[in-house]
């Protein structure tokens, strides 16, 4: 038998080597390159007045952005607020109840898809349902929008943290006369708390980036939130209107208004997958 | 040794007397039975698991349930607890009768069963809280007491389960801050605290090291004047050193029932012998 | 021996449990009911507010290149034209990316770095659209247009597909900065399916003398095909449907051009820059039922991926 080239085989290994560490570099390249464009440019953006006042008319310099993040702020809890419980039960229901029903096995396959839906159909789903009968755009609007993005996520979240917890567990509770309900909310959620938590600030971070969902549902607005059966704003939908704006002012708004988001994001993101991790180990 | 013809299923009832050397029936008056059980099947799903059990558990003693693995021991044992209709497609069929009354039936009141009936597992499954809580939380689903009632039941349960010197001080820590053996002493702590009748155990020693195991062993010489004691285990030594009755079970039937001296040093059913000299199992 | 104080003779609680316990329990169920409804919801409610469109352009609108909110004569065809090449593009680039990278997180690097880098892949994922949008614009496109478009213009310029001004802001921009964003995301999943390959399987064949990459790709890949080809088609998914991202730098152009440098839409983009603008009843509609056939795609995708996946890990779970 002739053997195959030896030299042949590891000159393949080191192509395949040299592309894998290639493109993890690349990976490092990317997010680096962004990061520092973020911070360098939004950095400039920050001061007093970009976080307590608000914006002023088109082409004025000065002012600030406090009511798009007072906006995003209060839209993004309210969201979690509606999404998060209705999230946990059903969650609740496909990890403890389920068993293999229909619509255990419906919920879960329109949870997955659901995940994956582009977030813009989602906005326009909110303005049929909200904005269209209101007859005007409002914080309602988006906040329906937001939490229809959070709910599902919540919900595949809880049900597999849920299912980590071991059966003996709830057999014990049981053995002790304890009502399934008792069972799942004293011993169950308590078993999965750390990576129940994950899962919601996680959605939550994602959430709070959105800009599609709300560009047609709270839209924006250059003042102060009042009610929020208004147009409300926030600071994703602001970065895509200052940014398309030939203002260099407004667009430098735009990038402070991104590294604040983008800060956020990556700080909630860095804590609760080092906690998680720190769990783990 | 005699051998018997091969019948696998020996009825141990009093009225049916069969081959009345093969049986010890326990002493006739019904006040010295705690458990009986008539015509027993258990199904998972289509499957059948147990086949016609009867047997009497006899107040204030400790009976050991022996046999391979995967013959319908820990089975049994859950049908006192009715533990299993947390799996909706498991079922029983046929009488328990707990001091008389028949427990399977529809109107028995479940969560007072499982007060009464207490499960100790094979792997130590404190809750995720406290050692106190741990203890407390059968109480205080129970009972109403104040919180000095409170303080001395949980101490009273700990000095049963013979820990209470070794967690007075730590009473706060969570319990699964200890070690294996102290874990499955908390657990029957916190069963005990309830003021059960009969202690359920489910190999309660073969996840933990020996000598822990020693003091459990001892434990259930101490408890068994209070309670009534059913121990699965697949160590024979220890059925041999801890119980006053056993019943060998193969295949889901129940196969020889008597005193543990008898059943070990003179069994009369092949079966049995060849399990108990190790040539099979 | 202790007397048997603990039988105790307090009042027992009262416990509605059984009851309680049927509350819950429907509480869930209503719970869980909501997330197939609203599926079923966002189906119906993009059908009804398309039914004028429908009606009006009927097959013609897959067909059409025409956007003119003027006349009100509308066609998809450019927009699902931009999301299917500006899609393809990024598959292309960033499957094979995806493989390699989890290549190197679970065969190559050390576990530190592996970690590491993982973190840094996650961060990646959690960056908003929005933001790539922003450094695309003001940040990539101008690199394209100044560096990588000339350079491809040179090269690979005898290719109707590389010719034109290098505008920076087109096709081929849109297509790498989702490939960027899809990349962490495929990753995520192949990384987690190449680590649950049992080692034992690997290890008999690193025993037979072959190298990682023979491993790889005669091992792990064919083990793990199935959801690998699941997780390539949820990337797939997200890229369909990517906005912010893509409309800041496509230049939305409702003309289909031949080269990759040039501007064009995609469903989504087009929806994020003229929705709020459309204020006469045909034109909105229209919309809509450009994001109803979003919507089409996006679900056939999801549910193909969904099986795979399900597939695979059915078939694991038995064969472990």
């Amino acid at each position: 038998m002739k053997p195959r080239p030896a030299a042949g085989r590891r000159l393949a290994n080191l192509v395949v080597s040299s592309l894998a560490t290639g493109s993890a570099l690349l990976g490092m390249l990317i997010l680096a390159w962004i990061v520092w464009v973020v911070v360098s440019r939004g950095l400039g953006a920050f001061n007093l007045a970009f976080f307590t006042q608000l914006p002023t008319p088109p082409g004025m310099e000065g002012g600030g952005l406090a009511n798009a993040i007072v906006g995003t702020l209060v839209m993004t809890l309210l969201a979690t607020l509606v999404a998060v419980p209705l999230g946990l039960m059903a969650g609740v229901y496909l990890a403890e109840f389920a068993q293999g029903s229909r619509l255990a096995d419906n919920t879960r396959f329109s949870a997955n898809v659901l995940i994956g839906m582009p977030s813009i159909i989602i906005g326009i789903f909110a303005y049929a349902l909200v904005v269209v009968p209101l007859g005007r755009f409002s914080g309602y609007a988006g906040i329906v929008a937001l939490a229809i993005i959070m709910l599902p996520i919540a919900a595949r979240t809880t049900e597999d943290m849920l299912r980590l917890v071991p059966n003996t567990l709830r057999e014990a509770a049981l053995a002790l006369g304890a009502p399934r309900w008792r069972i799942t909310l004293s011993i169950v959620f308590r078993a999965a708390k750390a990576g129940l938590i994950t899962g919601i600030l996680l959605a939550v971070a994602r959430v709070s980036g959105e800009t599609a969902p709300l560009l047609f549902t709270a839209l924006n607005s250059p003042y102060m939130m009042t009610s929020l059966g208004q147009p409300t704003p926030n600071l994703t939908v602001t970065i895509f209107n200052y940014a398309m704006s030939p203002y260099p002012d407004w667009q430098q708004k735009a990038w402070g208004a991104s590294l604040l988001i983008t800060g956020g994001v990556l700080a909630l993101t860095l804590f609760t997958r080092h906690t998680l991790r720190e769990r783990k180990t | 040794m005699k051998s018997l013809s091969a019948t696998l299923t020996i009825p141990i009832m009093a009225a049916d007397r069969g081959q009345a050397a093969a049986v010890e029936t326990l002493t006739a008056s019904q006040g010295d039975l705690k458990i009986t059980t008539r015509q027993l099947h258990f199904f998972y799903g289509e499957q059948q698991a147990l086949f016609d059990n009867n047997l009497e558990i006899a107040r204030n003693r400790v009976t050991a349930i022996i046999g391979p693995s995967g013959c319908g021991k820990s089975t049994h044992i859950r049908v006192y607890n009715r533990i299993y209709e947390l799996y909706g497609d498991q079922r029983a069929s046929g009488e328990v009768l707990l001091d008389g009354n028949n427990i399977l039936s529809p109107g028995y009141d479940l969560m007072e069963l499982r007060r009464k009936v207490g499960m100790i597992f094979q792997k130590p499954t404190p809750f995720p809280m406290s050692i106190f809580d741990n203890v407390a939380y059968g109480l205080k689903m129970h009972y109403r007491l104040s919180r000095g009632e409170l303080a001395d039941r949980v101490e009273e349960a700990l000095s049963r389960a013979a820990i209470w010197d070794e967690v007075k001080d730590h009473l706060r820590q969570p319990g699964t801050a200890i070690s294996g053996g102290q874990q499955q002493r908390l657990c029957i702590a916190r069963a005990l605290a309830v003021a059960p009748e009969i202690l359920l155990m489910d190999e309660p020693t073969s996840a933990i090291d020996p000598i822990a195991t020693a003091r459990i062993e001892e434990l259930i010489n101490t408890l068994k004047a209070t309670y009534t004691i059913v121990i699965v285990t697949h160590n024979m030594q220890q059925a041999a050193r801890v119980s006053d009755y056993t019943a060998f079970f193969y295949q889901g039937h129940i196969v020889e029932f008597g005193p543990t001296q008898r059943i070990f040093t003179a069994p009369t059913n092949k079966q049995t012998e060849d399990y108990i000299t190790g040539r099979f199992g | 021996m202790p007397t048997d104080s603990l039988t105790i003779s307090d009042r027992p609680v009262q416990q509605a449990s059984a009851r309680g316990d049927r509350t819950f329990r429907r509480l869930t169920v209503a719970s869980a009911l909501l997330i197939p409804l609203l599926m079923g919801g966002i189906f119906l409610a993009l059908l009804h507010q398309s039914l004028p469109a429908l009606k009006r352009f009927g097959f013609g609108f897959l067909t059409s290149q025409q956007w003119n909110p003027v006349t009100e004569n509308f066609g998809a065809l450019s927009s699902i034209y931009g999301t299917l090449v500006s899609t393809l593009i990024a598959m292309v680039l960033a499957v094979p990316l995806s493989l390699a990278l989890a290549l190197f997180l679970v065969e190559l690097a050390p576990p530190r770095l592996s970690r590491v880098v993982g973190t840094i892949i996650e961060l990646l994922a959690a960056i908003p659209s929005i933001i790539y949008g922003m450094w695309g614009m003001f940040i990539f496109a101008p690199f394209m247009a100044n560096y990588i478009q000339p350079a491809l213009g040179k090269t690979l310029g005898w290719l109707p597909l590389f010719q034109g001004p290098p505008m920076g802001i087109g096709m081929l921009t849109a297509g790498i900065i989702l490939a960027f964003m899809i990349l962490p995301f495929i990753c995520a999943i192949t990384r987690d399916i190449f680590s649950l390959v049992p080692n034992v399987v690997k290890e008999a064949a690193f025993g037979m003398g072959a190298t990682t990459w023979e491993v790889t790709y005669k091992v792990t890949i064919p083990y793990g095909l199935v959801g690998i080809i699941g997780a390539v088609f949820l990337g797939l998914g997200r890229a369909l449907g990517e906005t912010m991202a893509v409309t800041f730098v496509i230049g939305n152009s409702h003309r289909i051009s031949t080269s990759l440098f040039g501007a064009g839409n995609t469903i989504a983009s087009t929806l994020a820059n003229e929705f709020s603008e459309a204020t006469k009843a045909m034109y909105v509609s229209s919309l809509i039922e450009l994001g109803l056939i979003l919507f089409i795609i996006s679900y056939a995708v999801q549910m193909f991926s969904q099986m795979l996946l399900k597939r695979m890990y059915r078939s694991w779970s038995v064969g472990l």
